[in-house]
């Protein structure tokens, strides 16, 4: 026999959720500034601090020509989903925020003049003045409508070239494309029809209203998600991370848990229009180095059967680690290693059982001519504030979105606490 | 017999004092682990926490600690509600898992019921036929 009594406590709840009204925030966010490196592990002469905390679902980022910062909120705050922040008294700190927006979502990008935004089904973008502060943050305009939001899979990356147009990742809205999504044995649609809508990436024109996907392009296909999306403007092409399949082990007779948690890659792609990368057909295997047919199809762990001319990636990540953000670093604080390499934001693992979790650091692949140029490497370590992750939840901080300030520093977002680090270099 | 003993403090502030209930035996919390850890840790993680944003915790639940029906529907049906969960919203589908057996079912639910920090009265296969029967 088992009795509650839950009597009314809500008041007290709304009292303690105001942010305003909490007494012990300024207090903690003077303790975590003393920590050396707010907590981060770096290569030598780098170092970092906390430019601003505790300010909700901190996604992707982009900081202006002047060092203010917008950050997109995947829940909103307010009522509002996107901050501009700004030190204003140049202390290291951000001392003055604004909100607006009132949609939750992931990307945001800033190019030519214009903010751009999106939602999990739209694109917005906003007109800057010389600041590139927000002239009419309750005006904007909307380019994009009516995208595929499945859910799982359905941020919506954005990234801009310089002809005019604008990237956008549609996630697959299931893992693996199965008739039941995520069910043991489960095989896969085939075709999978979600492909006409999803599961890859789509142009569009950046400065034409209430698009919709008659008037983009799918400039690429057979992408499960990628939250990781850039353009190089170094040699003019589109550069990507997907999120790799999960759960191959729903299949136990050709994998186990301890093989899942190993064997499918977070891929690194640069993407030609017309690419297909494979998904859900296939997927990258770390341990054969090579691309494999999906157990959903057919696959046995071996088969490359219909995986054959399919894109390969140019740099295969351990899996499940959850590439969140792509940035090529095109500032000259860091050292000349770093100029036109890739910066990547592992929000880290959950699929990785029985082994311990993975990622949760932001990496680094240095390129030369558009092409990776050596191996990738840990850049910055330490987000999850324990040695050892076995559970996600157990992540005290996990990287999400990336900037370039103007002085050449690496801003890295937390969706966990909303931190916001920032990366510099001392130049002696 | 499970006891729980509730004391309702006055003036809007609520206190619930579980029981020390009695032990669930130590054979089926066993069983329940493997099978948990064969269908469910994926997803919700060893220590039941869950995966912020994607898959729901197990941890106190309202979905874990209420009605027994309902938890068996969820393993039976799967889940694709993407209802709040003390303030969180959760992306992925859980798939069903009738192909488990009312042993297994009821195996993994006690086991689910009685770690994580819950304590929750034990479902037999008994239960899990009943609800099976009633649930297309």
């Amino acid at each position: 026999m088992r009795k509650y009594f839950f009597l009314p406590i809500l008041v007290v709840a709304a009292w303690s959720l105001n942010p305003g009204n909490d007494p012990g925030k300024d207090i903690k966010k003077k303790n975590k500034a003393e920590v050396e490196n707010a907590g981060l592990k770096l290569p030598s002469g780098f170092s970092a601090s906390i430019l601003l905390d505790s300010v909700g679902k901190a996604r992707h980022i982009v900081v202006t020509k002047n060092g203010a910062i917008y950050i997109k909120l995947s829940k909103l705050v307010n009522g509002k989903g996107i901050l501009y922040g700004r030190d204003t008294d140049h202390n290291g700190k951000i001392d003055d925020i604004k909100s607006f927006g009132n949609y939750i979502g992931t990307g945001i990008t800033i190019k030519d003049k214009f903010l751009y935004a999106s939602s999990n089904d739209e694109v917005f973008r906003y007109e800057l003045n010389e600041n590139e502060e927000v002239v009419n943050p309750e005006a904007p305009q909307k380019i994009i409508t009516g995208l595929v939001n499945g859910r799982q899979h359905n941020t919506k990356s954005l990234a801009l070239d310089d002809k005019g147009n604008i990237y956008v990742n549609i996630g697959s809205p299931l893992n693996s494309c199965q008739v039941i999504d995520r069910g043991p044995g489960s095989k896969g649609k085939d075709p999978c029809p979600i492909l006409d809508s999803a599961g890859g990436i789509w142009q569009f024109k950046a400065d034409q209203l209430n698009q919709t996907y008659k008037d983009g392009i799918r400039y690429a296909t057979g992408l499960r998600n990628v939250m990781g999306l850039d353009w190089n403007y170094q040699i003019n092409e589109l550069f990507v991370v997907q999120h790799g399949r999960d759960q191959l082990d729903m299949f136990p007779e050709y994998f186990t848990a301890q093989q899942n948690a190993v064997i499918p890659a977070e891929e690194m792609f640069m993407i030609k229009k017309g690419a297909n990368c494979g998904f859900p057909y296939c997927y990258f295997d770390v341990q054969q180095n090579k691309k494999v047919l999906a157990p959903e199809y057919g696959g046995d762990g071996k088969k490359t059967t219909r995986c054959e001319g399919v894109e390969q990636p140019i740099v295969a990540f351990p899996a499940h680690m959850a590439p969140n953000a792509l940035l090529f670093y095109t500032g000259n604080l860091f050292p000349a290693k770093y100029k036109n390499g890739a910066f990547i934001a592992f929000h880290g693992s959950w699929n990785r059982s029985p082994e311990k979790q993975e990622g949760f650091y932001v990496a680094f692949v240095p390129f030369k001519n558009g092409k990776p140029d050596g191996p990738w490497e840990v850049f910055a370590d330490g987000f999850a504030g324990v040695e050892t992750v076995m559970a996600p939840k157990q992540a005290q901080h996990r990287p999400c979105g990336l900037a370039q300030g103007p002085d050449g520093s690496l801003y890295v977002s937390d969706d966990v606490k909303g931190t916001i680090y920032k990366i510099s270099y001392k130049n002696n | 017999m499970k006891k729980i003993i509730s004391a309702t403090a006055v003036f809007g502030i609520t206190i619930i004092v579980a029981s020390t209930s009695l032990p669930v035996d130590k054979a089926t919390m066993e069983r329940g682990k493997k099978v948990y850890t064969k269908y469910c840790v994926a997803c919700h993680q060893v220590d039941g926490s869950g995966v912020p944003g994607l898959n729901p915790p197990l941890e106190k639940t309202p979905h874990v600690l209420g009605t027994k029906t309902r938890l068996i529907r969820i393993v039976l049906k799967g889940m694709n509600t993407h209802e709040e969960i003390d303030g969180e919203t959760y992306s992925n589908i859980m798939a069903p898992h009738n192909h488990l057996t009312d042993q297994q079912i009821a195996d993994v639910l006690t086991y689910v019921r009685n770690s994580f920090g819950n304590k929750a009265i034990v479902i037999t296969p008994g239960d899990v036929k009943y609800v099976r029967a009633r649930t297309k």
